[in-house]
């Protein structure tokens, strides 16, 4: 059953600027839609080897959401990415050895091994790593975003939540206050068509999910997350709108889980046809095309990117697995601040 | 008798309640087809059908009202969150509606919330937790921490059974790790009824859930120093079994208290208070406790080796008692 009424109001909300994008800009979007997913494979490896504890998680399909929404801030803004945004931090200007070292819960990690994956924060970076309960963040956010208000510093907040999370009551009261406070806040919905095993169908009922922000009075839009150029414009449109003082925007960005839940799920539940289609919209891949006949990308070019990451990534395992492990009397008790 | 294992011993409670009973249904995040996060309901979507195994959205508010609400009207659900540490999230629904409903409106509640629970698995701080000590200071609900298989599905078919919300914290750690004897007939377990796993005349440990085997291991090993450890699993947390605490402390007059939970606030302190107010002149030594330390459960193998209880701390504790 869709909801009919709410059919066309939401996608013209937003005036589409012709935000120009350089040549350089687009080899930096493909390079850190490459490093990311890379990344992953290798956090993927070094678990199976039994390097990595807990869990892995793979955005594989979610390459342009995470990267093109990150480019779309400034330096001053502040970002909050969830699990599969994992290129969003590196696009913030954290590096791969923290973040190798953040996923092997090493003591010279961010999070000093208190917590692994993406979870730390980084005042300097302005990044805050996601936390696992869904939706605990999107209110978080919206502190963020009010004190910059009075603080007067001009920043927006991106914060991301999946399909699954949009559910959680914390979504609900976070936009609610950021709409009638006129928050600086953007909130992408991945919408990658499943949570765990949980089809979108069993999700909700709205034809998108960007019509939420009608209810709520605040900008929305549904666009298609595996452009990573869309992704970037429309992002950069929310980001201008909230910078101005008008208040939040809801950004639906469709996509696909292409792997599991995390690594032990084999996602056998995921109909092959929709993994199929999907498979066609990769975003790196289509991208890659696209940059090869703009002629800004070439074979040597993309060898030239490949080898840099890898030579990242070889540095950074290097440095976390051979980095030691923390001891509880330098690190856990400190549970206050001084 | 058959052997299952503690996570197999949960299933069959299920199936074998909701055979029975066609008002029993299952209601969570992925429990359906998908068989829930750690597969404890596979299979019963198939054999049972989407309306008594219902995959809901997820918000955990939602399930635990919806539970709530489908309880008054004479339903028997079980909602299962998916980590226990998610249940905060349903924190309202349950110390508001589910635990005070019969008491203000005399209408009976009778729901089971299923909570995986507990650390030793590298969850890190968001998929590791104890929540129990959260509910222990709410009236009107009952709290089980089951260790061991036989305990699982006794006592999950009581919750069940019960005409009350009954918080079930079964721990992760266990699922697959042990194996008991289950008799092939039904049986329950009742509800605020301790157990005594181990016969001991010199110190009594009191513990529940994970401490249970630790406790058990370490008395094993004071066997060959002639040390006697009694081993009173409490099973039940609300209610809690006094009588059985009491005529252990009467009987060694040591007593060490063991959870996995953190120390400040846990169950341990009210235990100790009850001893204190009731068996005070029994006491042969101070009261002690075995927790992990006051701080959030940390990724790191190193530092969650360190905060978790375990055998070694739970001997070096009876050992002072002993010394005493
Ligand atoms: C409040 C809460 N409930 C349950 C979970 C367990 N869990 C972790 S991720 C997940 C699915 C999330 O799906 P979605 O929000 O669509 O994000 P995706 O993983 O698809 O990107 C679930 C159920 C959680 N982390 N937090
Ligand atoms: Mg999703």
């Amino acid at each position: 059953m869709k909801n009919k009424t709410t059919k066309k109001i939401s996608k013209t909300y937003l005036i589409k600027k012709n935000n120009h994008i350089s040549s350089n800009m687009k080899l930096q979007f493909y390079y850190h839609m490459q490093l990311m997913r890379k990344f992953e494979e290798t956090v993927f490896k070094l678990y199976r080897q039994g390097k990595v504890v807990g869990g892995a998680y793979s955005s594989e399909g979610n390459e342009a959401t995470a990267i093109g929404s990150a480019f779309a801030l400034e330096k001053n803004d502040y970002l909050f990415p969830m699990h599969r945004d994992i290129g969003a931090h590196f696009v913030k200007g954290q590096s791969v050895k923290n973040l190798m070292l953040n996923y092997l819960g090493k003591s010279q990690s961010p999070a000093r091994g208190h917590d692994g994956t993406g979870h730390y924060a980084d005042m300097k970076l302005k990044i805050f790593g996601n936390i696992s309960p869904l939706g605990a963040m999107i209110p978080l956010a919206n502190g963020v975003a009010l004190a910059s208000k009075m603080k007067k510093e001009k920043s927006v907040v991106l914060n991301y939540i999946g399909d699954g999370g949009s559910s959680i009551g914390d979504f609900h009261e976070a936009l609610v206050m950021a709409s009638v406070m006129k928050l600086p806040l953007i909130l992408i919905i991945e919408n990658n068509q499943y949570a765990y095993s949980t089809h979108i169908s069993k999700q909700f009922i709205v034809e998108k999910l960007s019509d939420r922000a009608i209810g709520y009075g605040i900008n929305g839009i549904t666009i298609d997350g595996t452009d990573v150029e869309l992704v970037y414009k429309t992002t950069k449109d929310a980001v201008e709108n909230a910078r101005k003082g008008n208040g939040p925007t809801l950004i639906e960005s469709v996509t696909m889980r292409m792997q599991g839940h995390a690594i032990h799920d084999d996602a056998s539940y995921v109909p092959k046809k929709l993994m199929d289609y999907w498979k066609k919209k990769d975003p790196i891949v289509v991208y890659e095309k696209k940059l090869f006949a703009e002629k800004i990308l070439s074979d040597k070019k993309k060898n030239e990117i490949l080898s840099e990451i890898q030579r990242q990534l070889d540095e950074a395992s290097d440095v976390a697995l051979n980095s030691p492990f923390p001891v509880w009397e330098d690190a856990n008790e400190k549970v206050f601040a001084e | 008798m058959k052997t299952l294992t503690y996570i197999e011993a949960i299933s069959e409670a299920l199936w074998e309640e909701m055979e029975r009973d066609k008002n029993v249904f299952l209601l969570g995040e992925d429990i359906g087809k998908y068989g829930g996060a750690f597969k404890v309901t596979k299979g019963f979507h198939e054999h049972f059908g989407e309306e008594r195994v219902i995959d809901t959205v997820l918000a955990e508010n939602a399930i635990i009202g919806a539970a709530t609400g489908a309880a008054m009207m004479g339903m028997r659900p079980i909602a299962e969150i998916q980590f226990a540490d998610f249940v905060s999230n349903g924190f309202n629904q349950l110390v508001n509606n589910s635990a005070k409903i019969f008491w203000r409106c005399n209408i009976p509640v009778p729901m089971v919330v299923r909570l995986p629970s507990g650390g030793g698995i590298h969850g890190g701080p968001y998929h590791s937790i104890n929540p129990e000590a959260w509910f222990f200071h709410i009236p009107g609900l009952k709290l089980v921490a089951p260790s061991t298989p036989y305990d699982a599905k006794g006592l999950l078919k009581s919750a069940i059974r019960d005409n009350n919300p009954i918080l079930y914290f079964e721990s992760k750690f266990l699922y697959r790790r042990i194996k008991g004897e289950v008799p092939t007939n039904d049986y329950t377990v009742e509800i605020g009824k301790a157990d005594i796993k181990r016969n001991g005349n010199d110190i009594s440990i009191i513990t529940y859930g994970t401490g249970v085997h630790w406790s058990l291991e370490a008395a094993k090993i004071l066997e060959e120093e002639n040390i006697d450890v009694e081993v009173l699993d409490l099973r039940s947390l609300i209610p809690i079994d006094k009588e059985a605490i009491f005529s252990s402390v009467k009987k060694t007059g040591k007593i060490l208290i063991v959870h996995e939970d953190t120390l400040t606030g846990g169950i341990g302190g009210e235990i100790a208070a009850l001893i204190s107010d009731n068996c005070f002149e029994f006491l042969d030594a101070p009261i002690k406790r075995i927790a992990s330390p006051d701080t959030p459960i940390p990724f790191a193998p190193t530092l969650e080796d360190h905060f978790l209880p375990n055998t070694k701390k739970v001997l070096s504790a009876l050992k002072s008692l002993a010394k005493y």
